[in-house]
């Protein structure tokens, strides 16, 4: 064993604090030998936000997900189902289940060169159709909103897990350290800031909320970064005395550890980021043709078209993961009315983002993930309306080295169960690190005597996905 | 931004075994002089059968304490240990911190309290008349001072309710309030503030429902109270299985109550056979048959609708009528027929607004019943029934025989705080030593398993666990013997000798450097203002707030409209955490949390540059400096020196301070005119609540 822990008699313990911070990665399970190579060469107290190696080649540098919470229905917007169209108001399911298939009110046609098919409710995502990888077999594990909305974004239901942006911003760090590197735009305020908590992550991790789902975007704001009464020259003196006072504290104690100079350098960013986080969520900066893109100023589209912009703001700025929510997708009636409404208010924002992303050259390393907590079953005791349905789902990714204009897996000929290469939440999860770079086998956490990941004991690669 | 890694990532890791086990890596880790330790990392598969070999299973025994070549050091055997084990590394103690940092150091340790500016004056007058020095007489007495104080309860209650994962809500997808969880945390306090023997307020949090069988009257609403411990735990009310409710329910409780208490993860056992530790899945269902014979009540009936899981709550027997608060409470909830979910004792929800007494959450006996074992956890795989017991790997002695007539928690309380029991003390002196020194004696105080580290001193825990318990489990005095040691008045200092041997400080050398946790800052700043309202709060804003959900009725906004109170008595609502503790690392109230984050992200210095209620609290303290009687502007920055810094400023730094507060008064305003003094004071207050100095204690 090492030689110094030896002859100095220290003990058992593997690492002193200099070797610790000298190895900047240590802490980060997986990344002591990639965070070694490159840590060395750097200042000896690394941020754990600043930039690291993945373990494998990534396609991907950063997440958008267009969160839609309740449920969408995948026989009504990308799951053509002829079948179900054709055995419309039969009974389903035996007498015990009494309930009657639904056919999908909208007409369905296929898109681009890829041949993927949506209904008509997305005439300019249609457009974009050769940039989408559909996956038609998602499955996961409970069909109650609150425990699958948790499951779609920690990986459980039952237990207090990182949100899978905490974990991509341990994995990668952030590229830009004058922002937050994992933000979620207007979640849904009643199920909780567990949806994108760092939990026994490190809280530097854990994901920045601009705005709430009650607000809507276009007040979107983040806490404390304006200050209501002084001005910024105000600020910025104040913010010399107080720096001076600590490096008077700093020469005082000649402390090895960065305690005092990280209080210094967090001030300073914070003194940035109040420049920067206004500016960023300001979008009278970008261009009026820009802005009508994604539908800004039109009603229906103004509040996700918002988020839909902000998102490629903070893609472009540097952000790991970037999530925006549109909700209200749970029609257990009102299924036609209700679901054109949501279908208009997604189909420009979402169509823009991945036509904007494309134009910035930004679309090839970043993976756009579309979907909600579970699909919609293809039979209901009511005329206009579906039940929640995990067996069987659609979600869609875009970009960030996913196969374009791929359909992959199919559920039963009702859209019902998924039958045909299923792909369960957590397999989701191991892909979608995989794309960044990250194995999530290898991306783990030592908590509580216990070795966590994202995807806990499950989930596989489906590589058919990657390009 | 640069953060203390070593903090960050408490407790430190140890690299994984893909990297460890790998030949080249290891080639790699050794030429860049990184240890490997063979502890945990290489394979060490535990055998169950055979004695413990894990150091943390065998019972402690009480080691002599060892010679020391400097014999005058030492003030006790706390100091011979450290002593001793520094002077094998050829390491020597850096020198005392000075008086005003001590007491700095000792007031927020032992009450989460700055001292007050007239303490300042006492203790730099008292060491003015003894050369300078604090001498051991005058030191005994300020601790002795502070042990006596209700903030004492006030602070090391806090460290309990971290780790008994205390909140006001059930958190997870639907967060309904506990509008009565604040008795468990003033119940907490008091416990503190008496110094109940420690295995008995463990026992009590276990089965103080059973023990009040035997209680004098008066003792039997505490009792009731003090098992809310068990019932506060996150709680998914949406589930619509009862079976798989109680099943994760259990597992709470399992979990909570082995962390907390053992210092172990026995819960991992739900679904395998541990793979570190020798915990296997019959001990797991033999604890779970405990918790099943037990009706865990929370309450949260207010909300049928949406609640697919209420409960009763406990009347809370022969309350004084003077300690009673009136909790809201909304009108009987209309049930609907196919409600409550079956399990649930109909006729207890209802009643609970009959009740003149107070209600409490807490656990009472059910039907007794042993757990069947379920393949990988799953309800739908039932095996065999498995009969109560504890954890066969930590048996002492013979067995208990577990009554058919009671669930056995009486039972698991006594074998969990049995003197026998190698566990429980060490874990609890080493969380002493942590929130006093900064770092655990056993670096992993969440875990004492396989995979947790060894003790940095061995045998200095063994002693301190085996005199803890020898001294009736009083937690005061354990707390007054680590803080009147040499070794806690050591200054920050570095010593370029020392620190090229032990950079980490491990051997305790010198004293740590800490960052105040969020309860103290926010006292801090209020307690520097003048504005701090030290009375204990009885009741809660949640209990005001009734029985509702957060977010849904309930906007997560209300719960910021706070008193003044002390930081302790602010709303814990899972995932609605207030600002003031959120960013500043607040322990995760879902989580049994045995050391807290210590960061230094941006998020804090927004706060404290610009969250409303540090700006009011600036004002407030300008407000209070310039009413002083004090008229001299030099004498008034030196009283702003001792409110928030607790010292008597440097020269210069009054008059670089006088120098910002001339230029600030003068600047213009947005009408044109000076900006005065009161503008120029606050501006100067804040930027002593920004500075590194008010957030760390050296």
């Amino acid at each position: 064993m090492n030689a110094s822990n030896e002859c100095q008699g220290l003990g058992p313990r593997p690492l002193s604090r200099r070797e610790l911070l000298k190895s900047a990665a240590a802490g980060f399970g997986w990344a002591a030998f990639a965070g070694l190579a490159t840590a060395s060469a750097r200042a000896e107290t690394p941020s754990p936000l600043s930039i690291r190696a993945p373990h494998l080649p990534a396609r991907a540098k950063r997440v958008i997900f267009l969160c839609m919470q309740g449920g969408p229905a995948h026989q009504d917007t990308f799951d053509f189902k002829p079948r179900l169209q054709a055995d419309s108001g039969n009974a389903f399911g035996g007498r015990a289940r009494g309930t009657h298939l639904i056919g999908s009110p909208f007409r369905f046609q296929q898109h681009g060169q890829s041949g993927l098919w949506m209904s008509e409710l997305f005439p300019r995502l249609g457009r974009q159709a050769d940039r989408i990888c559909m996956v038609h077999s998602m499955r996961t594990d409970i069909p109650n909103h609150p425990q699958a909305f948790l499951q779609l974004h920690t990986g459980s239901a039952q237990f207090v897990r990182p949100s899978m942006g905490s974990w991509v911003l341990y994995g990668l760090g952030s590229a830009n350290q004058d922002l937050p590197g994992f933000v979620s735009i207007g979640p849904p305020a009643q199920l909780g800031a567990r949806n994108y908590g760092s939990a026994f992550l490190p809280a530097v991790y854990q994901g920045t909320r601009i705005g709430s789902g009650r607000e809507g975007s276009s007040d979107a704001g983040m806490n404390h970064v304006v200050n209501p009464r002084l001005s910024s020259a105000q600020q910025r003196r104040q913010l010399d005395l107080i720096q001076s006072m600590n490096r008077d504290l700093q020469s005082r104690t000649a402390e090895p550890a960065g305690d005092i100079e990280a209080v210094i350098e967090s001030g300073e960013l914070a003194f940035r980021m109040q420049t920067a986080v206004p500016e960023l969520l300001d979008l009278s900066r970008e261009s009026k043709a820009t802005r009508e893109l994604y539908g800004v100023g039109d009603e229906s589209t103004d509040s996700f078209g918002r988020q839909c912009l902000l998102a490629r703001r903070f893609a472009e700025a540097g952000s790991r993961f970037i999530e925006v929510n549109l909700g209200g997708w749970d029609q257990h009636q009102n299924l036609e009315s209700a679901l054109r409404k949501n279908c208009r208010a997604l189909d420009r924002p979402a169509a823009a983002l991945l036509e904007d992303l494309a134009a910035r050259g930004l679309l090839d390393d970043t993976l756009v993930l579309w979907g909600g907590e579970f699909g919609r079953t293809p039979d209901s005791r009511r005329e206009d309306g579906r039940d929640h349905n995990h067996q069987g789902f659609t979600m869609w990714v875009a970009g960030g080295g996913m196969k374009a204009g791929l359909s992959y897996g199919s559920t039963d000929e009702y859209g019902g169960k998924a039958v045909e290469n299923p792909v369960h939440i957590h397999d989701l999860h191991a892909t979608l690190l995989h794309a960044l770079g990250l194995d999530h086998e290898r991306l783990t956490y030592r908590y509580g005597g216990r070795d966590y990941r994202l995807t806990d004991v499950h989930g596989s690669v489906v590589k058919a996905l990657l390009a | 931004m640069i953060l203390s890694w070593a903090k960050l990532f408490r407790p430190p890791r140890r690299l994984p075994a893909v990297v460890t086990r790998n030949p080249f890596h290891q080639a790699l880790l050794l030429a860049l002089g990184i240890g490997l330790s063979t502890a945990g990392v290489l394979a060490d598969n535990g055998d169950a059968s055979s004695p413990p070999a894990h150091w943390a299973f065998r019972r402690p025994v009480r080691p002599t304490a060892p010679a020391v070549q400097d014999t005058d050091w030492p003030r006790g055997d706390i100091d011979r240990f450290l002593l001793s084990a520094q002077e094998r590394a050829g390491l020597k103690p850096v020198g005392e911190a000075r008086p005003e940092e001590l007491l700095r150091r000792l007031s927020f340790d032992l009450t989460g309290l700055p001292p007050t500016p007239e303490q300042v004056e006492a203790l730099l007058q008292s060491v003015a008349g003894t050369g300078g020095t604090l001498t051991e007489s005058a030191w005994a007495s300020w601790v002795d001072g502070f042990l006596a104080t209700p903030a004492f309860g006030q602070r090391w209650g806090r460290h309990w309710l971290d780790v008994a994962r205390f909140a006001e809500s059930t958190g997870k997808e639907r967060n309904h309030t506990f509008p009565e969880a604040w008795r468990y945390r003033d119940w907490v306090v008091d416990a503190f503030n008496a110094d109940k023997p420690y295995d008995r307020f463990l026992r009590e949090q276990v089965a103080g429902d059973l023990l009040a069988q035997e209680a004098p009257p008066g003792e039997r609403g505490a009792l009731t109270i003090a098992t809310g411990f068990l019932a506060l735990g996150p709680k998914g009310l949406n589930e619509r299985k009862r079976e798989q409710f109680v099943a994760d329910l259990v597992d709470e409780q399992i979990d909570t109550t082995t962390r907390a208490i053992l210092g172990v993860t026995v819960a991992c056992a739900r679904c395998h056979d541990h793979k570190f530790d020798p915990f296997t899945q019959r001990d797991y269902y033999a604890l779970a048959g405990i918790f099943r014979s037990t009706e865990t009540c929370y309450g949260t009936s207010g909300d049928t609708q949406r609640n697919r899981q209420p409960s009763s709550l406990i009347p809370v027997p022969s309350e004084p009528l003077a300690t009673r608060v009136p909790v809201r409470r909304v009108p009987p909830p209309r049930l609907r027929p196919n409600r409550p979910a079956k399990g649930t004792p109909a006729d207890a929800l209802p009643a609970d607004n009959r009740h003149t007494n107070s209600l409490a959450m807490g656990v009472r006996d059910s039907r007794v019943e042993n757990a069947f074992l379920l393949a990988r956890g799953e309800i739908s795989q039932r095996k065999d029934r498995v009969p109560r017991g504890f954890v066969e790997a930590l048996q002492q002695g013979t067995p208990v025989r577990m009554p058919t007539g009671e669930s056995g928690r009486r039972e698991l309380a006594n074998w969990l705080t049995a003197e026998s029991n190698p566990l429980v003390a060490r874990v609890a002196v080493n969380r002493v030593w942590l929130h006093l020194f900064g770092r655990g004696l056993v670096r992993t105080a969440d875990d004492f398993g396989r995979n947790g580290e060894t003790p940095s001193h061995p045998e200095l825990l063994d002693h301190l666990a085996v005199r803890f318990m020898a001294d009736g489990w009083s937690v005061k005095r354990l707390v007054r013997e680590l803080v009147t040691s040499r070794a806690y008045r050591l200054s920050t200092a570095t010593d370029p000798k020392s620190y090229a041997v032990d950079p980490d400080d491990v051997l305790l050398w010198r004293a740590r450097p800490r960052r105040l946790d969020a309860e103290a800052i926010r006292d801090a700043i209020l307690s520097a203002s003048g504005e701090l309202d030290p009375k204990p709060l009885h009741g809660s804003l949640v209990a005001q707030l009734g029985d509702t959900i957060v977010g849904g009725r309930l906007r997560p906004d209300r719960l910021a409209q706070v008193s003044n109170h002390r930081s302790l008595y602010l709303p814990v609502v899972r995932d609605a955490v207030v600002d003031a503790l959120e960013v500043f690392d607040f322990a995760e109230p879902s989580l049994v949390v045995t050391a807290r984050d210590e960061t230094n992200v941006p998020a804090q210095a927004l706060y404290l540059m610009n969250s409303p209620f540090v700006l009011d609290q600036a004002r407030a303290l300008a407000r209070r400096i310039l009413q002083s009687p004090k008229t001299s502007p030099r004498d008034r920055v030196l009283l702003a020196g001792r409110r928030v810094f607790g010292r008597n400023l440097q020269e210069f730094e009054v008059r670089r301070a006088l120098a910002f507060l001339a230029r600030e008064a003068l600047e213009p305003g947005p009408s044109g005119r000076p900006n005065g003094p009161e503008t120029a004071w606050t501006l100067f207050s804040q930027s002593l609540f920004a500075s590194a100095e008010f957030r760390y204690l050296r």
